[in-house]
C-alpha cells in the first residue's frame, strides 16, 4: 500500500453561512456553496467535473438530490452517509476516485437542511425495528453526557474541575466563532452563562451541545501534479482514515466511556499514512468533532494531543485556545459554526483551506502547514470516526 | 358445591405486585381525602403487573394460564400471550384472557381450580376527576397457581350464583358508571346470604371479600373471620381487588386455617379453602402489606397525565417509531425474555443477541442466555431531558450484570437524585410507549425493593 499522501490536492472550496437558514432550501445551499467554489476556478464548469460525491444524513436520498439541484448533465453522482462523519466520507471517496485515476477531477459536496422538520435536536431515520434499541429513545446529548461521570470517575478529577473544562471548551469555541462571519453563533458567551445554562442531558446544558443548523460546503479535487493549473495555493491531502465500530462498547463491561476506541484506531492509521509521530507539535491546527463539550476533551486524548487523563487540564490551561500551542476548532467548531451534519466534515477542511491561503481574516494563524480534521458519527461505544490530514505544500 | 379435581386440589403458590406510586388523596380535586391510593406508573398496565406478580411467585411454567382484567391493554388480541412470552414458558400452554369484567376474577380462581394452571388478576382503575374510582380505586396484580401436588390451600367446596342486574357497568372506551350504590348493596347482600348458606361453612378463620359494588367492597360481606377479614387492600381495584385480598390472607395464614373467599359481582361466587401444613414452610412471596407500606408520591398532575385524563404539552420531538411486528416477532426471546447470546468460542455475552461475536468474530457459535432474573450495577447513567417520554425526563443507565454482560437501559420508579454509580438494580417488565396503538413492551431496571 502506497498511501494517499500528496497524490491529490484541493484546488477550490466553498462554504455557506451555517445557521437557521429559514431563507434557504437545500437547492439554495447547494448552489451557494458551489458558486463560491467555481468563482475560484474560472474556466471550470459544473459539467467539466469528472464525478461528484454528495453527503447528507437526512436531507435527500440518491445522488439525484444533487444532480437535480445543480442541473448536472449526465454526471456520475454518489450519495454517501456515515452519520455525522458523512462530510469527510464524501471527501474521502472523491479523493480516492481522483487518486485512482478514474476521473481527472471530483467534487465533494455536503449539504444538510435540518431546520425544516420543526423538531428540536437531531432526528433519527431508523428502519422498522422491535422497539428495544436504547438509541431509539435516548437522544445524542444523553448518550454523550455519559462521558462526563465516567471521565471524572476514572481520572480522579473533581466534578467541578471537569465542569470547568467543559465550560472552557464551549467558551473557547464561541469566542472563535465570534471571529467567523459564516458561523451560526457569532457572539462570545461568558463562562458563567455556559455553566448555568438549562440542562439538556446529564450535566450538559444548552451551551454544551452543538446547534442544529443548515448549511453546505464543497471541495474540488484534482491530481496533485495538475493542481497548479487551477490555483497557485492548492491544499494537499496527506492522509485519510475511517473506522466504523462494531457496537461492542455498548455491551462490553470493559468499555469505560472515557475514550472512543474507533478514534484511537483511525488516528493511528492516519498518522502512519501521513508520517506524523508527534501530532501536537507537528500539526498547526485541528478541527475536531465538538458535538458536545466532553467529546472535545476526550478527543484531545484519543487524537494523541494530550496524555490520557490530562486532556481536561490541558484544555483549562489554554493549550487548545486560539493563541495556544495547538489551536483546536479555531473556526468555532460544531459548537459555534453549527452542525449541518452532511456538511460539517467539509466545513472543517474549509477552515484549513482558508488558513493555508492566508484568507482566514481575524482567525489567521501565522504559518500554518499541516491541519487535521476529525468527524465523529454515532455514540460512545458505537461510533464511526473519519479523519483527514491536509497540508499547505507537498512533502 | 363441586370439586371435580378431587379433595386434595387447590392453591400451590401465590404472588402479588403493587406499583410504587401513591397519590395523596388530599391532592385530588376537592382536597378533602385522607391517605393515598396506589397508582400504576405510566409504563405499567395489567400485562406488565401480571408479569411482576408471576416473577414474585416464581412457580414452574403451567399448561394453562388465565389473565383477568377489566381494563386489558388490548382487545381483539390476547394479552396473556405477552405475559407468557415474558415468563419464557413452553409453547404447549393455553394462555388466554377472560372477559373484561369484575366477575372474571372469581371466574379465574374457579377455572384455575377446576382445570389447573396459573391465573393472574391484574387491573388499573381510575375515573373522572372527582369520582370515587379516582380517589378510591387502586392498581395492582395477584397471581395464583393451582394443582394437586404440594397444595398449600385445598379447595374444599365452591358455589356460584348468577343474577342479572345492572349495578356497575362500562362501555369499552368509556369510564365505568355506578347506579345508586344502595341498590346493588341490597342485591349482593341477599346473594351472599344465599351462597354462604348453601355452602354451609362454619365461621371461617379468614374471610376474603371483594365486590364490584364499591360501597360493599369497603364495608365487607357481613361475615367476619375469626382471625381476620381481608378486603381489597387498595380499594376498588377491578379484578385485582379479589386477588390482592386473597394474597393478603395467604401472606398471613398459618396451617390448618379455613378461608372463605367471596366475590360479589354479577352474582356471588365462593370458594372454601383450607390451608395445609405446607404453607408453614413455603417460601413466601413479598407480602402485600409490605408493598403497601412502601411507596413514593406522584403528583395529581402526573397521575392525570399517566392515565390520559389530561394531555400535557409534549417536547418538540417526534413520537417514537411504531414497533414492527415482523421484527418484534423475530426477536420475541430478546424483547420479552431478555435472552441474549453467549459466544461459545470466547465467552462474551451479547445483549441483544448476535450471530457474529463482537470479540472473536466467530459466526453462529452462540448459546442463548436469559438475563431477566439477574441483578446488575449501574456503571454510569444520565438524565435525558430532551427525549420523548410520557413522563420526562428519561433516565438511562449503563448496567453491568452479574456473570457478565452489559446493556444500556431505562430506569423505572426512581428519581434522578436517587441514582449513583454502583447502585444495584433488577429487571422489571414494562411498557415503554405505545405508537400506532401498538404497545412496546420491554424491560427496564429499578433499584432493589
Amino acid at each position: 500500500m502506497t498511501g494517499i499522501k500528496d497524490k491529490v490536492a484541493v484546488v477550490a472550496m466553498g462554504c455557506t453561512r451555517f445557521g437557521e437558514r429559514w431563507d434557504a432550501g437545500l437547492k439554495d445551499l447547494a448552489v451557494d456553496a458551489v458558486d463560491e467554489l467555481l468563482g475560484q476556478v474560472p474556466g471550470v464548469g459544473l459539467n467539466d467535473v469528472g464525478a461528484y460525491w454528495f453527503s447528507t444524513l437526512d436531507s435527500g436520498q440518491s445522488g439525484m438530490t444533487l444532480t437535480n439541484a445543480l442541473g448536472l448533465q449526465y454526471r456520475p453522482v454518489t450519495r454517501v452517509e456515515n452519520y455525522c462523519a458523512s462530510g469527510t466520507e464524501a471527501f474521502r471517496n472523491a479523493v480516492y476516485a481522483v487518486a485512482a485515476g478514474a476521473v481527472d477531477s471530483a467534487m465533494a459536496v455536503g449539504i444538510e437542511k435540518l431546520k425544516d422538520s420543526g423538531f428540536s435536536g437531531l432526528m433519527r431515520n431508523d428502519p422498522p425495528a422491535d422497539g428495544t434499541a436504547a438509541e431509539l429513545s435516548m437522544t445524542a446529548p444523553a448518550a454523550f453526557s455519559l462521558l462526563d461521570p465516567a471521565y471524572v470517575a476514572r481520572h480522579g478529577v473533581s466534578a467541578d474541575d471537569f465542569r470547568d473544562a467543559m465550560t472552557h471548551v464551549a467558551w473557547k469555541n464561541h469566542a472563535n466563532g465570534a471571529l467567523n462571519p459564516k458561523a451560526q453563533y457569532r457572539s462570545p458567551v461568558s463562562k458563567e452563562k455556559i455553566a448555568s445554562a438549562p440542562l439538556v442531558a446529564g450535566r450538559l446544558g444548552v451551551f454544551d451541545c452543538s446547534g442544529v443548523s443548515d448549511g453546505a460546503a464543497a471541495a474540488l479535487i484534482v491530481p496533485a501534479d495538475r493542481a497548479n493549473a487551477y490555483t497557485d495555493r492548492p491544499m494537499f491531502v496527506k492522509a485519510l482514515s475511517v473506522v466504523a465500530g462494531s457496537g461492542r462498547g455498548v455491551m462490553d463491561p470493559d468499555y469505560d466511556y472515557t475514550t472512543f476506541p474507533e478514534v484511537v484506531h483511525a488516528a493511528a492509521a492516519l498518522y502512519r499514512e501521513a508520517g506524523i509521530t508527534d501530532p501536537a507539535n507537528e500539526l498547526s491546527l485541528a478541527e475536531v468533532h465538538d458535538c458536545f463539550t466532553p467529546t472535545e476533551i476526550v478527543l484531545m486524548e484519543d487524537l494523541g494531543f494530550s496524555a490520557r487523563g490530562r486532556g481536561w487540564r490541558d484544555v483549562l490551561a489554554g493549550r487548545y485556545d486560539r493563541a495556544g500551542h495547538l489551536p483546536v476548532n479555531i473556526d468555532g467548531g460544531l459548537k459555534s459554526f453549527g452542525h449541518p451534519v452532511g456538511a460539517s466534515g467539509l466545513r472543517m477542511l474549509y477552515e484549513a483551506w482558508l488558513q493555508f491561503r492566508g484568507e482566514a481574516g481575524e482567525r489567521q494563524l501565522e504559518d500554518p502547514r499541516l491541519a487535521l480534521t476529525h468527524n465523529l458519527g454515532g455514540r460512545p461505544g458505537n461510533c464511526v470516526s473519519a479523519m483527514t490530514i491536509v497540508g499547505r505544500g507537498r512533502g | 358445591m363441586t370439586n371435580p379435581r378431587g379433595a386434595r386440589g387447590g392453591i400451590t403458590g401465590w404472588g402479588s405486585y403493587l406499583p410504587a406510586y401513591r397519590l395523596d388523596r388530599a391532592a385530588i380535586a376537592g382536597g378533602a381525602g385522607r391517605g393515598a391510593r396506589v397508582v400504576a406508573s405510566y409504563d405499567e398496565d395489567p400485562t406488565t403487573m401480571a408479569v411482576a406478580a408471576l416473577r414474585e411467585m416464581a412457580a414452574p411454567g403451567p399448561d394453562q394460564f388465565l389473565l383477568a382484567s377489566c381494563r386489558p391493554a388490548y382487545v381483539d388480541k390476547t394479552n396473556a400471550t405477552a405475559v407468557h412470552a415474558a415468563m419464557g414458558w413452553d409453547p404447549h400452554c393455553l394462555s388466554v384472557d377472560l372477559g373484561a369484567n369484575q366477575r372474571s376474577a372469581a371466574a379465574a380462581l374457579l377455572a384455575g381450580h377446576r382445570t389447573g394452571g396459573t391465573v393472574a388478576l391484574a387491573d388499573v382503575t381510575w375515573g373522572r376527576p372527582g369520582s370515587t374510582d379516582e380517589a378510591h380505586g387502586g392498581d395492582g396484580a395477584a397471581v395464583f397457581s393451582f394443582g394437586t401436588e404440594d397444595v398449600l390451600a385445598v379447595v374444599e367446596a365452591t358455589i356460584s350464583l348468577t343474577e342479572e342486574f345492572t349495578d356497575r357497568w362500562a362501555v369499552p372506551g368509556e369510564y365505568a358508571q355506578q347506579w345508586e350504590e344502595r341498590f346493588g348493596v341490597g342485591r349482593y347482600q341477599d346473594l351472599i346470604r344465599r351462597a354462604t348458606a348453601q355452602l354451609g361453612a362454619e365461621t371461617p378463620d379468614r374471610v376474603v371479600f371483594a365486590s364490584a359494588n364499591p360501597t360493599l367492597g369497603r364495608r365487607g360481606p357481613g361475615i367476619t373471620g375469626r382471625l381476620g377479614t381481608h378486603l381489597s387492600p387498595i380499594g376498588a381495584a377491578g379484578t385485582a381487588g379479589l386477588g390482592l385480598a386473597l394474597a393478603d390472607a395467604l401472606d398471613q395464614a398459618g396451617p390448618g386455617e379455613t378461608l372463605l373467599v367471596l366475590s360479589a359481582a354479577d352474582g356471588c361466587d365462593a370458594l372454601l379453602l383450607r390451608t395445609t401444613d405446607l404453607i408453614a414452610t413455603h417460601r413466601r412471596p413479598l407480602a402485600v402489606a409490605a408493598q403497601l407500606a412502601a411507596g413514593r408520591p406522584v403528583s395529581y398532575y402526573w397521575y392525570l397525565s399517566w392515565r390520559g385524563v389530561i394531555q400535557p404539552e409534549p417536547p418538540r420531538r417526534p413520537e417514537p417509531d411504531r414497533v414492527s411486528s415482523p421484527s418484534a416477532g423475530r426477536s420475541v426471546a430478546w424483547k420479552f425474555g431478555l435472552q441474549g447470546s453467549r459466544c461459545e468460542a470466547c465467552g462474551m455475552l451479547h445483549l441483544p443477541p448476535e450471530r457474529v461475536c463482537k470479540n472473536c468474530g466467530a459466526i453462529d457459535r452462540m448459546r442463548p442466555e436469559s438475563v431477566a432474573d439477574r441483578q446488575g450495577t449501574v456503571a454510569t447513567f444520565t438524565v435525558d431531558r430532551l427525549a420523548y417520554s410520557p413522563s420526562p425526563p428519561l433516565i438511562e443507565a449503563v448496567v453491568d450484570l452479574v456473570d457478565g454482560g452489559r446493556l444500556l437501559v431505562e430506569l423505572a420508579d426512581v428519581a434522578p437524585e436517587e441514582i449513583h454509580v454502583g447502585l444495584t438494580v433488577e429487571f422489571t417488565f414494562r411498557k415503554l410507549f405505545s405508537t400506532g396503538s401498538i404497545h412496546n413492551y420491554f424491560w427496564k431496571v429499578r433499584p432493589l425493593r
